[in-house]
């Protein structure tokens, strides 16, 4: 039996496809203006990829910002338990999760059992998510997924105090005037990110192992300048962009096997 | 009418109506005062109003005012307008909008009726000092500032003397001000029936403990205007009397204030006054009931320390214990015996970005709570008035998110 977990982000949408309990596939797109589409769009686009016949899903869960639009899935859940859902499935060890998206960052704290204990969320700032790294990118003209790489060529991170992202903009291009190390520039760019995720992470007690997931999660930089700043191993899965449409489809075949 | 009409009426509170004809005459009073040789003087809200009616001088709040402007979304606005004034963003939302009405004459009723005089009592926050300074000078009316130390832990006999001297010292300010003799046989009526009017609500709140329950803490926010503004009066002890016979009828008939409740909630600090409907609906679409909340029962949380018979005496303990007046591991412990009395599945906590010494303890509170009981705990970050310190998505999101942790204790894994 097939279930579909599809995850509308900010910036991206996920789908994925678990066949008797088993990852079957996955897929990422930009989400683009309207999420109404894009859920159809990544569905239809997973479904291509693996050449099946939709009428072979036996339930779908949408989650994410986007989650009520997509109007084809049978449930819609938050992405906080999706994610702790995919991150349980995929490697049941798992007691926290740091998930940094496009735009919010949370902490989930799961019990033994893979369930949610307790959640936190960044407040109504970009500050500590993808948008923020987005527009530091874009203001010291790097391609979003060289940062990480970039960063950890750096000895001196400078030191970005703003905590708000258009006032660390304008520090950033006075850095860049200051002809400050683009490395150590995008370094104080992660520990200053890295200290807001933390903040989070101490909010809810997460306790080790600790996995990273969203679309952020494939910064080696970040990963660097969060284990620093919290002095604890943080693991990256296959699918940290994925692993919210994974716990979605999880969740799609407990419903239907009415465990839930 | 539909069914569902029909359904929807049955679980109208009626009291509500009653209610807002006696707000409305205590508001016409308050604005014709002058008309009818009568005093006005402006209160903090958790002040002691006895003295004021025992001198017969309309109290008038100007919280209860913010509250009504939050509630109709009329926040933002005069917050801008107290920014332009020069007041801070920072400061609580109230303070602004109550600043900015009289300099506009704002907010639903065109502003309050002009201050005789100031009552300021600094236990629910410090904010009201300067707040009320602020008052004076513009109104250019006497200032009395009842200062109540906060009790961390317990209460002192030094405190006891130190409030208690100031209460004196408060009904000679009022005989200066009304130039007329404080009456004490009518201050003992008065506190007599101040007694009665919050017996009366502690039992109107009790009633929530009954499952369904027969209100919820939204009503509870709309009930609370009659026991802050007329404690004191006969109006407010006929008003709750009714008000609780009418939830016990429907107790004994099954009416419950939302239509499939399963889940039940408590609230924490004071409510989002401009996002009042859309967060009822939400909680109730996940047929959650928010039974009680640590806001509207401060009005009655005192009562142990009142003594019935002797209560100018006992004012100035019972003004100085309330929740917001007291240390974290005290507020923490009425949060615990909330929760064992209401039975309730859940915690949600406002964190307020206004009344600071409300949301200053919470993440304590909140660790105390999880340890202790186990149950859900959510923080939703808002402000009373502000709308611009809300964001919808994102309190969708958490609420959402809350209700699933909560309902997942029932999936079979």
């Amino acid at each position: 039996m097939i279930f579909a977990g599809i995850d509308i982000g900010s910036i991206t949408a996920k789908a994925a496809f678990i066949k008797n309990d088993k990852l079957m596939a996955t897929k990422v797109i930009p989400t683009g203006y309207n999420p109404i589409t894009a859920g159809e769009k990544v569905f239809s686009a997973l479904l291509e990829q693996t050449g099946i016949d939709p009428r072979d899903i036996r339930a779908i869960v949408a989650t994410g910002y986007g989650r009520n639009s997509v109007k084809f899935a049978n449930r819609a859940m938050t992405e906080i338990i999706c994610h702790g859902k995919g991150a349980h499935f995929l490697d049941p060890r798992i007691r926290g999760i740091i998930d940094v998206g496009g735009q919010d960052s949370k902490a989930i704290a799961l019990d033994r059992t893979g369930q949610v204990e307790n959640f936190a969320m960044n407040d109504k700032c970009a500050a500590g998510t993808g948008r923020f790294l987005e527009v530091m990118a874009k203001a010291l003209e790097v391609k979003l997924e060289d940062l990480g790489t970039i960063s950890l060529g750096s000895r001196a991170p400078s030191k970005i105090s703003s905590i708000c992202t258009v006032f660390a903009e304008s520090e950033v291009i006075s850095m860049i005037a200051g002809q400050q190390k683009r490395e150590d520039i995008i370094a104080g760019i992660h520990e200053s990110t890295a200290a807001r995720v933390a903040g989070l992470v101490t909010k809810v007690k997460l306790e080790a192992p600790i996995i990273m997931t969203g679309g952020v999660a494939k910064n080696q930089g970040m990963i660097k300048a969060l284990e620093n700043r919290l002095g604890i191993e943080i693991l990256v899965g296959d699918y940290p962009q994925e692993n919210g449409a994974i716990g979605a489809a999880v969740i799609a075949s407990r419903i239907h096997l009415q465990k839930i | 009418m539909t069914d569902t009409d029909k359904k929807k009426d049955k679980r109208k509170i009626r009291a509500a109506k009653k209610m807002r004809e006696i707000m409305t005459t205590y508001y016409l009073d308050a604005m014709t005062a002058r008309e009818n040789n009568k005093k006005v003087a402006w209160i903090t809200s958790g002040g002691p109003v006895e003295p004021l009616i025992a001198m017969d001088i309309i109290p008038v709040y100007p919280e209860n005012h913010g509250a009504m402007i939050g509630a109709s979304k009329m926040g933002e606005e005069l917050c801008i307008k107290a920014e332009e004034m020069g007041y801070s963003q920072d400061l609580c939302s109230y303070a602004r909008t109550d600043i900015a009405c009289c300099k506009v004459n704002g907010g639903p009723m065109g502003g309050l009726p002009q201050p005789d005089m100031l009552i300021c009592c600094n236990n629910i926050c410090g904010t009201v000092l300067k707040w009320y300074e602020v008052q004076a000078r513009h109104f250019n009316v006497p200032l009395f500032i009842l200062d109540t130390p906060i009790c961390h832990t317990d209460y002192s006999r030094e405190v006891e003397s130190y409030v208690r001297r100031q209460m004196d010292e408060y009904i000679i300010f009022l005989e200066t001000a009304v130039d007329k003799k404080f009456d004490h046989d009518k201050m003992a009526e008065v506190g007599r029936l101040a007694f009665q009017g919050q017996k009366l609500w502690q039992k109107v709140l009790k009633t929530t403990t009954h499952k369904p329950s027969p209100m919820s803490a939204f009503d509870a926010f709309f009930f609370l205007a009659l026991i802050v503004t007329l404690r004191g009066t006969q109006i407010a002890v006929d008003f709750y009397e009714e008000l609780s016979l009418e939830m016990e009828e429907r107790i004994q008939t099954d009416i419950s204030i939302i239509p499939h409740e399963k889940y039940r909630l408590l609230w924490d600090n004071l409510p989002v006054w401009y996002q009042l409907k859309w967060l009822s609906q939400k909680f109730s679409d996940h047929n959650a009931c928010l039974v009680a909340d640590t806001y509207t029962s401060a009005w009655c949380s005192a009562l142990k320390y009142i003594d019935e018979n002797n209560f100018l005496d006992s004012m100035a303990q019972a003004y100085t214990r309330i929740h917001l007046n007291i240390g974290v591991d005290q507020m923490a412990d009425q949060v615990l015996d909330m929760i064992r009395t209401y039975d309730v599945d859940g915690f949600v906590m406002h964190s307020n970005r206004s009344c600071k010494p409300y949301s200053f303890g919470q993440m304590d509170i909140m660790n105390i709570v999880r340890k202790k009981t186990g149950i859900p705990v959510v923080m939703l970050e808002a402000d009373m008035v502000d709308p611009r310190s809300f964001s919808l998505s994102q309190t969708d999101t958490r609420i959402d998110a809350f209700m699933e942790i909560i309902k997942q204790k029932e999936w079979v894994r």
